[in-house]
């Protein structure tokens, strides 16, 4: 009963994991740009999250709503002031940027919010389902059935509208996209403003799980291991390697000496660059002259 | 405007291209070598720590500016090379072999995790070097018997030949010398024939390994040797703390680390003495700046890293050439006087196509 006690926790806690990192593969794969503040923009969609919910007392789903097009607002502010650009710049000065974005995001959500944890009133708080021996907390089940939802969501968006293969198109080769007739800018914020709004997602799924405060967003990071593992650029992959090292963190915590629980997810992603630098689904390959 | 004619090859490695370097350079070793007579012991120990800075960021430039390899994980090889130095001062080396096995091993270590290098780039490789980072901060926590764990140990005393190395004079020399002694390695290294296959790496590997040049072995040299300067820095930092934690050495100084090679100017060595000035003498700046500000503002948790990051945005944004490229077209600026045009120095830029396919 343990095994599958820890297991559902694991699950729920990829979902997490999965989810920023969705929000990672979803810019890479559309832009080639790795954003390195997807964790604090989840951050910040918690505490517009807070802000709309335990502040301004708006209904919870409604809160939500709100939270996804302020972030969406936000994506594309963020886009558009920063990141345009540094279009056709070197991958590395991407990073960096991003990088700095996300010291900018936590000092900007340390002045507003302040430093002190906070939570959601969420109106699934408390309640517990039982499957014989395992209870499953409601917050858990709804990170797991809206992870689901924004998967399926977002496949049959890649997959099927013209927008999304735009999307595609514009990741593989820009300039060839846009000889095409493809907006390429336009595309750009559009799909940022669809990752900050995944984040901002994740973010309010989080809350009632982990308290909010502006160094949340360090799970970025884990998450980012998460989205190499699965092989950068493909989203199947990046919930993959979210459940995956969501699962083995809760079992190292369990079965392994201390510090082996925080360092799970980086051994799995070196032991994955050492092995397979591409990841469990393969996007990537040698490229060519 | 100074026009240099060639008319001998060697001319092309010279350390120094004209006179006039010569003279400059001579000038400032002159005011760095009597700055302890005009200045006051706290900005003496101020200006050694900028040259730390210096020692680290020589090896950060190595790796991103002259190989093209992103690293976001130096504190690691700061920590290493800091608890390295004083876990061998503590069993009794003398001052310089500890600093020197100390680099060493951080040499060795920099070159296992250069292993990897060879089959990842851009940010796979920053990325393996972050989770490289967050592992060694785990293992200081965890290795007690060696690092003391979250209690940390303390830095033994610098001595030489019976000399007292702690006083702040006497560091900053010592510091001072050290850097003198890695901007030479440097120098050599870069206008070496490894250095010309790490800058060629950089400019494209495709290229430099159809002329013959082993990626892997470059890579893994420029990481060994990138990790040397910084473990250098790092038992040269052990003094300057005194008191050794694990918590000194996170994330954030790798980051200020690539912060000062950015907004020092990529690819230059001068490059590193300006960042290392500006990140050394920039949270005296903010503490300063604090006192103007209305206390609402100047409380602000996390201000100092955000302002770090605001600056790299901005500088990543206006000036990608760093410090450096901006007084190199401002010295163009009036060379040239009447002449000098702006689209001179336009970036290029560079539409990806995607490396992965389907």
């Amino acid at each position: 009963m343990e095994v599958l006690q820890l297991l559902i926790s694991g699950i729920s806690q990829g979902c997490v994991y999965g989810l920023i990192a969705l929000g990672f593969v979803l810019i890479y794969k559309a832009t080639e740009m790795v954003n390195f503040a997807q964790g604090d923009m989840m951050m910040l969609g918690a505490f517009i999250a807070y802000t709309f919910i335990n502040i301004l007392g708006f209904p919870f789903i409604w809160g939500l709503l709100a939270t996804i097009a302020a972030m969406a607002v936000v994506g594309v502010l963020i886009e558009r002031v920063i990141l345009r650009p540094m279009i056709g710049e070197p991958p590395f000065a991407v990073l960096m940027i991003t990088i700095g974005l996300g010291f900018i995001l936590r000092a900007v959500a340390g002045a507003i919010w302040g430093n002190d944890p906070k939570s959601i009133t969420s109106p699934l708080a408390g309640g517990v389902v039982r499957f014989g021996n395992v209870a499953v907390g409601y917050e858990n089940i709804a990170i797991i059935v809206g992870t689901i939802l924004l998967c399926l969501a977002l496949y049959l968006f890649f997959r099927f509208t013209r927008l999304g293969v735009a999307m595609q198109a514009a990741s593989q080769n820009q300039l060839a996209a846009y000889y095409c007739g493809i907006p390429v800018k336009r595309v750009f914020s559009i799909i940022w403003a669809l990752s900050a709004a995944i984040a901002a997602t994740a973010g309010v799924l989080v809350a009632p799980i982990t308290l909010i405060d502006p160094l949340m967003g360090f799970v970025g990071i884990k998450a980012f291991a998460a989205a190499i593992v699965g092989g950068f650029g493909s989203l199947q992959g990046a919930m993959a390697g979210g459940l995956l090292i969501g699962i083995v963190e809760q079992f190292a915590g369990l079965y392994l000496p201390t510090g082996f629980s925080d360092t799970s997810a980086y051994v799995i992603l070196l032991l994955m660059l050492f092995v397979r630098p591409e990841g469990i689904f393969a996007t990537m390959q040698k490229k060519k002259v | 405007m100074r026009f240099l004619f060639k008319t001998n090859y060697r001319q092309d490695v010279r350390l120094f291209k004209h006179n006039g370097q010569r003279f400059w350079y001579s000038l400032l070793l002159a005011g760095v070598l009597l700055a302890p007579l005009l200045m006051d012991e706290f900005y003496l120990g101020e200006l050694a720590l900028v040259y730390i800075y210096a020692i680290a960021g020589i090896g950060l430039m190595l790796l991103v500016g002259y190989t093209g390899l992103v690293s976001l994980g130096h504190a690691a090889f700061l920590a290493i090379g800091a608890y390295a130095h004083t876990w061998f001062l503590a069993h009794g080396w003398p001052f310089p072999l500890a600093l020197l096995k100390a680099s060493l091993i951080t040499a060795l270590v920099g070159a296992i995790v250069g292993l990897p290098a060879m089959r990842m780039t851009g940010i796979y490789l920053a990325i393996a070097t972050l989770a490289f980072a967050v592992i060694v901060e785990q293992v200081i926590v965890h290795w007690e018997s060696v690092t003391g764990g979250f209690r940390g140990m303390p830095v033994p005393q610098a001595q030489f030949l019976g000399l007292d190395l702690s006083g702040s004079m006497a560091f900053y020399f010592l510091c001072l010398f050290v850097l003198l002694v890695c901007l030479l390695l440097a120098l050599n290294i870069l206008r070496s024939p490894t250095g010309r296959a790490m800058t060629a790496v950089r400019d494209s590997e495709i290229s430099a390994q159809s002329m013959g040049i082993h990626l892997a072995r470059t890579k893994s040299i420029s990481f060994a040797i990138s990790a040397g300067f910084t473990g250098l820095a790092g038992g040269l930092l052990a003094h300057k703390m005194g008191y050794l934690a694990p918590d000194a050495f996170t994330i954030l100084i790798s980051i200020q680390l690539l912060l000062m090679v950015v907004v020092g100017g990529l690819g230059s060595l001068h490059g590193v003495i300006y960042g290392a000035i500006f990140i050394g003498l920039l949270p005296q700046g903010i503490a300063l700046m604090r006192d103007y500000l209305p206390p609402a503002v100047s409380q602000i948790p996390g201000l100092e890293p955000g302002i770090f990051g605001l600056i790299m945005v901005l500088f990543l944004i206006y000036e990608p050439l760093g410090i450096y490229g901006r007084w190199l077209k401002i010295r163009q600026f009036f060379e040239l006087f009447p002449l000098y045009r702006k689209s001179t120095h336009k970036r290029q830029k560079s539409y990806l196509r995607t490396e992965r396919m389907r």
